[in-house]
């Protein structure tokens, strides 16, 4: 015997095969179909035996071990007699859909989704572990979207696979809740153990809420009432689909479930309750319902929808017979209402309606597939002699032998035989109004027999009926069983299969149910009319509005909250950042330490004065840009006279460059920017933003008084000690730039040659706006480029380049170093393009900066890597000294070449970005455009 | 002293913020600029402060702490860089989208011409 | 001497600044070459650094041969190894893609690419918080002029706020790192992690200020509630392949987040143990729900496509919340599937894009696609992983994540957030799906069909679905790894703080 994996692996193959017979006809494309899934039910029925005697099988695969799960498979009675279901059935579909679909179809891909969704049916009753079962749950979902909407040019196909996808989407998503539940109380994803946990499950406090998610899966899938609504529609699907979802699959998998987990989730009150009751409101509404449709199909969907739960309502019974009927009519309804989907699809196919106010007299046209068809509907209608009858006595039999309803369970029997009335009453409306009943009326085609082979598999189906109905004990009995047994988990109660068991109640309810279908057939006109009066409610116009009303509020409420302003943003982001720091802020109880206070002099006064009055002007007039900005400018000259004061010359030098160019960049900006801003803000804003900014600024000051009193013990020591010995620098601050932290500083240089090419990729190819006069109307100064100053810049050259060389070299040990030499030799260069124009340097300076920029940190970078070619790890420096006569005793070190990496890079990105705008503004200048 | 540059860092950060809040580029970018000074301080005080210290070894005094002070060269030049890309950014959604609110259109209640 | 590890950031630098040079900068196709060949020789420097990883040694590179803490120092451990793989694969892909011309829509692309590479593999790989921040800058300044990339107005106006919006972060990111050295004196991780332990009570609260401003600045880049408003509007604007490679940015802010909370703010760090974590959880839940609200109204296929990434942020940090080595390790899986997912259903997204005319990649109904046949498998690969729904890379990951989510008090908060999360994707994806590829009129039109690089590009991303369902178990041992490990570090912080380079 071949391994189970062998089941739905071939049928998975079967998919690509199927997909590679575009080419070949269309019947040798079913044969290749046909193949596999025959395959695996030949392996199938080699385990049937040995099945049969109550054997079952397991094979598990590894997949993750971490979260307990494996792929796992298991072959027992009641998993045997679904696989039989789905294989049979499915090659049955698979020869009828041959001949059903057209010529315009395309029937590889019909076929792929066809086995796709047969290999997740198997799936799901082969699966030993509950994840694994989930899995192929969803997979028949997906695949069962995806054959509904096999014609996906009408609007009703594609909004009925959305709406069973929807609907069993969400059964699914509470099915997985509960499997991951019953995992937690269990401990294990295994059905064997699940099934053997039984009472463990029913004890645990979480048994109430696994129950109902487990159920949610099970009643959407099975369309129970109330989620029955999805599948009337889902028969916009191919015929063949139909026949093969709503009889024997897709709508039978939650049945399976129910059945498969009977042993671990059924024999409470809870249970009997839901399920039963639900059933038997799906059993009443579906055959109450099926007797008013008049499309074919339609009415079959409601009678599957009420035979659903009538297998339903016998699992919720508690009772073992009343499993064991479920089982029966599992098999029975899967049998009748295949053939009967598969006669209606003929029907269709030959007359081209399934209207039944069109069709009638048919038995004239087409006796043989009438006959077949009536055969399968009294088998429906639960007539003798054929296996509906069969069930539905046991179906009648276990309405009557319980109690649970105390009192009332008379109830049951009673609303028991309204449905089997009902039930009676649409079979016969299906056989009478279709095939007798006069003539036709003005049908699309004349009708007439099928191909001969279309009629093969529903004479197979109704042959069974045959069988099972006059000898079942022959026939049925020994998978029944199996299959029974291996539902409950322990042995079945006695029952007998026979067709008489002389008078008694369930007898007389089948002739109550098949007079009473007769009469309600016979006065159908009266209630039509009745019927009439309710207005036809479309659950897929529901469906859509609802769906609509979903998006519209979700859109509304997420406008309100995203409304796509900036300010909102940083808003909130600076409000969070407040937040999270005041809770421990109120914590902080010593916030002045015990370090020693430095004095306070006269000089730092005036500045710190300066420096608050610059601030709140810039923070009174920021709106009149000019005076903010040179407001602002002043700030930054006393931020680097404090960094002066307090012994930083490095800083107090390099934040000095920066500012001169931040504030040459912001002139520019100011050109091409509004002068003045528009009072725009409310002022709650601005009150509340004037808040928020003195919150953040109290927590800083606070945070930063508490932090400068505390004595600290850091790093510094370190680098203070080997700044010398190890960096070969006295400037400790410049050894750590360039050597100790050098990384930093190469993450830093790319940074600014990265802004370098970002800007010019701004600049690139920008439509500018450009002011011809400044605020006060008074026009730009057409005189270019005062000739003073391009005197005095050209002289400055070579001066400023020298300075930027001497900073450069002695940067190592005193203040400087390649940054800010690099801003030097920048401004100098800038200052000549202030002075002489772009042109002007265009012709004399051949410098391509973003080569510059690419050199400088390939200078950089090589060094780092230099240090390799010694065996040591990236950016290792090495320094050591020399003496020339006249020159003296110098020092090279590798950190100085980084350096010159450094200066290189720092010169062409500022160039970069200054230079480029700095050319906008030339070129755009009015007197010059033209 | 102390207590001064606190102060000091205090203003800068709530000018900063504040700025950082308007609803046009130009005074987001001075906002920003004047939070980088705020950093920039707040950063180097996390060294605690010394005055007439050492610029460099061996010359007998007591030397600062050199760390922020490398920190807060490199939080220079990226500041920089950043503020370069920001108004020329600022430049660019102008000359893009007509005007200098940061959302690329002006609020209902404001009048200015474009 | 073994230098792999700064390979994934050296790589990327040499080929940007060879990019720049004028005998390559002259021809694309040249460019293309070399950024392509170049890439992939990131994903071998990184694949092999992760095969070391992956035998449990830990890489530590000390820079300029200063030993920690003194010295910058690069750690190569399970997860950052990981996390530089995945970068590396992104950016092959990418540039794959954009090598179909999107390159050509202005200058410095290949470059731009390459430097973000290396920001992004700096951040992962460095051990030291300042180091951590200019790597930020890196990554930061490269996606600002990448987003610009092709010009036009929408571009523009999204870049304004996420630029601004970031340069407020990295300030907070400066007081930060501030207080951090004012308080504990050190920049190292590992060293911090040591430091905060010997804190004494006042210290103890400003320490808690500048980690929780950290964690508010990290919270920016992970896009959490309330502040992942930027992402939308910048990722549904950027270019595809730029965009393709920023869906690891919000894995860098969550890395960033995972790493001091295991390593610094850990169960030895006394007041400071779990800092923010309850923060963490509460947001977390918060970003699910405005993720699924996005992620139902979303007006066009990017959008949806940034909302996803949201909701992927939002399960993501609800395991980090909830804190156990098991959620930790469904998380990291769960930040793999949902990183390269998520850049797949971009580039999908930008495909529908150029072949729809003026709907571009809006849900209507508008001309059909070039390639409906083609185009429609791969969305719906990426639909069925990233809703979750099995059997490939999406479902694993929930269910990981929400198995480890056990408690009940949390499970009562988690589960319904995770599965109405995916229920709105289902409903989103089978809304847009039957919209573009159904409700389409005219005729498939072949000659606006995508170049075939484009396919295979996000036939690379897409594959990891399908695999990374298959090879489940070895990927979870990995990732259990990783948090064991992580919890190792915690214990002892010093087995990462070492002199020269070792193994």
């Amino acid at each position: 015997m071949l391994n189970l994996f062998w089941i739905p692996l071939l049928t998975l193959i079967g998919v690509f095969v199927s997909l590679s017979t575009s080419k070949v006809s269309r019947t040798a494309c079913a044969y290749a179909t046909a193949a596999l899934p025959a395959a695996a039910l030949a392996i199938v029925i080699s385990y049937a035996p040995s099945v049969l005697n109550g054997e079952s099988f397991v094979e598990r695969f590894e997949w993750i071990p971490a979260a307990g799960l494996e792929v796992a498979f298991r072959l027992d009675g009641f998993a045997l007699l679904f696989t039989l279901l789905i294989l049979g059935i499915g090659l049955l579909v698979i020869l009828y859909a041959r001949y059903y679909l057209s010529e315009q179809d395309n029937m590889p891909r019909f076929y792929a989704m066809l086995i796709l969704f047969m290999t997740a049916m198997l799936g799901i009753v082969l699966s030993e572990n509950l994840i694994q079962l989930w899995l192929f749950w969803e997979l028949t979902s997906i695949s069962s979207f995806l054959l509904i909407s096999f014609w996906n040019h009408k609007s009703e196909a594609r909004k009925g696979a959305r709406m069973a996808l929807t609907i069993t989407g969400m059964g699914g998503l509470a099915l997985f809740a509960g499997i991951l539940l019953i995992g937690q109380v269990v401990g294990s994803y295994n059905l064997t153990d699940v099934l053997a946990q039984g009472d463990l499950i029913r004890g645990s406090e979480l048994y109430p809420y696994i129950l109902v998610l487990v159920l949610l899966g099970a009643f959407t899938k099975s369309a129970q009432f109330p989620f029955h609504f999805w599948l009337p529609h889902a028969m916009a699907a191919p015929t063949p689909v139909s026949a093969y979802l709503h009889s024997a699959t897709m709508v039978k998998a939650g049945i399976f479930l129910m059945a498969r987990l009977y042993p671990a989730l059924a024999g409470t009150d809870m249970w009997f309750l839901l399920v039963t009751l639900t059933g038997l409101a799906t059993l009443l509404v579906g055959a109450y319902m099926a007797l008013f449709k008049h499309d074919l199909k339609g009415l079959l969907a409601y009678s599957t929808i009420s035979h659903l739960g009538l297998i339903t309502l016998l699992l919720g019974l508690n009772s073992k017979l009343a499993a064991v009927a479920a089982t029966f009519h599992i098999i029975n309804h899967a049998t009748f209402k295949a053939s009967l989907f598969m006669a209606a699809g003929i029907i269709d196919h030959e007359t081209g309606t399934r209207d039944m106010r069109k069709l009638s007299g048919l038995w004239r046209y087409m006796p043989h597939t009438a006959m077949l068809a009536m055969v399968a509907a009294l088998a429906m209608a639960g007539v003798p002699l054929l296996n509906g009858f069969l069930s539905k006595e046991m179906f009648f039999a276990e309405t009557l032998h319980q109690g649970s309803l105390g009192a009332l369970s008379w109830i049951l029997p009673v609303l028991a035989t309204v449905a089997g009335i009902f039930s009676v009453a649409y079979s016969l409306r299906f056989i009478h109004d279709v095939f007798f009943n006069g003539e036709p009326v003005n049908l699309p085609k004349t009708p007439h027999e099928p191909p001969r082979y279309m009629k093969i598999p529903v004479e197979i189906l109704v042959a069974l009926c045959f069988v099972v109905g006059i000898a079942p004990g022959l026939v049925v009995a020994g998978i029944l069983h199996s299959a029974a047994t291996s539902l409950l988990q322990s042995d079945t109660p006695y029952y007998s299969l026979a067709i008489w068991h002389g008078f008694n109640f369930p007898l007389l309810m089948s002739f109550i149910a098949l007079l009473g279908g007769i009469l309600v057939y016979a006065t159908r006109k009266q209630l039509f009319e009745f019927q009439s009066q309710f207005p036809e409610r479309d659950a897929k116009a529901i469906f859509d509005q609802n769906i609509k009303r979903i998006v519209d509020s979700a859109t509304r409420i997420y406008g309100t909250i995203e409304n796509g302003s900036l300010q909102r943003y940083t808003m909130l982001f600076i409000l969070s950042v407040a937040l999270f720091t005041t809770v421990p802020m109120t914590k902080l109880i010593d916030y002045e330490g015990a370090r020693p206070l430095l004095p306070v002099d006269g000089i730092s006064i005036v500045a710190t004065i300066i420096l608050v009055v610059s601030a709140l002007v810039t923070l009174i007039w920021h709106r009149k840009r000019m005076i903010a900005l040179i407001a602002v400018s002043v700030v930054g000259l006393i931020v680097s006279l404090i960094f002066a004061r307090f012994s930083a010359p490095d800083l107090a030098l390099t934040q000095l460059s920066v500012e001169v160019v931040t504030v040459i960049l912001l002139m520019l900006a100011l050109f091409f920017l509004p002068q003045v801003t528009a009072k725009a803000a409310k002022p709650s804003s601005v009150v509340r933003d004037l808040g928020l900014a003195t919150l953040i600024g109290g927590v800083m000051a606070t945070i930063s008084y508490a932090m400068m009193t505390h004595p600290q013990t850091s790093i510094a020591d370190f680098f203070i000690a080997n700044s010398k010995t190890g960096g070969g620098g006295t400037n400790v601050v410049n050894v750590i730039l360039v050597d100790f932290r050098g990384f930093d500083t190469f993450g830093e240089i790319t940074v600014l040659g990265i802004a370098g090419l970002g800007i010019y990729k701004l600049i690139a190819r920008m439509k500018l706006f450009m002011p011809s006069a400044d605020l006060n109307g008074i026009p730009w100064s057409n005189d270019h480029h005062p000739m003073m100053l391009a005197t005095v810049s050209r002289a400055l050259l070579p001066l400023a380049l020298l300075v930027s060389a001497y900073i450069f070299l002695r940067g190592h040990n005193l203040p400087g170093g390649g940054f800010i030499a690099g801003l030097v030799t920048a401004v100098a260069l800038i200052l000549q393009y202030i002075a002489n124009g772009v042109d002007f340097m265009r012709e004399r300076s051949r410098l391509n900066y973003q080569w510059l920029i690419s050199v400088g940190l390939i200078i950089a970078g090589m060094t780092g890597m230099g240090s390799w070619l010694f065996g040591y790890p990236f950016l290792s420096s090495w320094f050591d000294y020399f003496s020339l006569p006249g020159v003296g005793k110098f020092e090279l070190a590798s950190a100085m070449v980084f350096d010159l990496g450094v200066y290189l890079t720092v010169i062409g990105s500022t160039l970069l970005i200054l230079g480029n705008l700095g050319a906008l503004t030339t070129h755009a200048r009015p007197e010059e455009s033209k | 002293m102390e207590l001064l540059i606190s102060l000091i860092i205090g203003l800068l950060t709530a000018v900063g913020v504040f700025l950082v809040l308007r609803g046009r580029t130009f005074p987001i970018v001075l906002g920003l600029t004047v939070l980088s000074y705020a950093v920039n301080l707040f950063i180097f005080s996390a060294g605690r402060l010394v005055m007439d210290g050492a610029a460099v070894l061996n010359s007998g005094l007591a030397t600062p702490d050199p760390v922020p002070q490398a920190l807060v060269l490199t939080a220079i030049v990226i500041g920089f860089a950043m503020t370069a890309f920001a108004v020329i950014l600022a430049i660019r959604a102008r000359a893009d989208l007509g005007n200098d609110h940061v959302d690329g259109r002006l609020p209902e209640q404001s009048g200015e011409q474009k | 001497m073994n230098h792999l590890i700064t390979l994934p950031i050296m790589l990327p630098l040499l080929l940007a600044t060879l990019q720049l040079l004028p005998v390559i900068e002259k021809s694309i196709e040249r460019q293309r070459l070399i950024s392509v060949l170049g890439s992939l020789s990131i994903v071998i420097a990184s694949v092999a650094l992760l095969i070391s990883a992956s035998a449990g040694n830990v890489t530590l590179y000390a820079l300029g041969n200063w030993e920690a803490p003194f010295g910058i120092q690069l750690v190569g451990d399970r997860l950052s190894s990981m996390m530089v793989v995945l970068t590396s694969i992104l950016l092959l892909a990418a540039n794959l893609y954009a090598s179909a011309g999107d390159d050509n829509q202005g200058r410095y692309f290949y470059p731009l690419m390459m430097f973000q590479a290396m920001g992004i593999n700096g951040a992962f790989l460095t051990g030291d918080i300042f180091n951590l921040f200019v790597f930020f800058e890196i990554l930061l300044i490269a996606s600002y002029s990448l987003l610009i990339h092709g010009g036009g107005k929408h571009k523009t106006s999204a870049a304004v706020h996420y630029v601004f919006l970031n340069l407020v972060g990295s300030a907070i990111f400066l007081f930060a790192l501030g207080i951090i050295y004012g308080t504990l004196g050190t920049l190292n991780m590992a060293d911090m992690a040591l430091r905060v332990r010997e804190l004494n009570e006042s210290e103890v609260q400003l320490a808690k200020i500048g980690g929780m401003m950290l964690l508010s600045v990290f919270a920016l880049k992970a896009a959490l509630l309330p502040l992942q408003f930027w992402l939308p509007r910048t990722y549904a604007s950027a270019p595809g392949p730029v965009v393709a490679l920023f869906a690891i940015m919000t894995k860098v802010g969550i890395y960033s987040i995972i790493r001091i909370q295991s390593l610094i703010f850990g169960d030895s760090a006394g007041a400071l143990t779990d800092l923010g974590q309850d923060w963490i959880w509460v947001l977390a839940l918060g970003t699910l729900i405005i993720a699924t609200l996005g992620v139902i109204s979303a007006p066009s296929v990017k959008r949806l496509a940034a909302h996803l990434v949201i909701l992927s942020v939002g399960t993501l940090l609800v395991a980090v919340g909830f804190g156990t080595a098991e959620s930790l390790s469904a998380a990291l899986f769960y930040a793999v599937h949902s990183t390269l997912a998520g850049a797949a259903f971009f580039l999908i997204g930008d495909i529908i894009a150029e072949q729809r005319e003026r709907s571009f990649d809006r849900i209507v109904a508008g001309r059909s696609l070039a390639q409906p046949m083609s185009i429609g498998i791969l969305f719906f690969v990426a639909a069925l992983t990233l809703i979750g729904m099995p059997p490939l890379s999406g479902f694993i990951g929930k269910f990981l994540i929400m198995k480890s989510i056990d408690s009940g008090s949390a499970l009562v908060w988690a589960w319904p957030l995770l599965l109405i999360g995916s229920l709105a994707a289902l409903v989103a994806f089978s809304r847009a799906g039957s919209t573009l590829f159904w409700r389409s009129n005219g005729k498939p039109d072949s000659s606006k069909a995508s170049a075939t690089r484009k396919f295979i590009a996000v036939g690379i991303l897409l594959s990891a679905a399908p695999l990374m369902s298959l090879f489940a178990g070895p990927i979870t041992q990995y990732t259990d790894a990783t948090v064991e490990q992580l919890q190792s570090f915690e214990l002892n912080p010093r087995q990462i703080m070492a002199k020269g380079v070792q193994q």
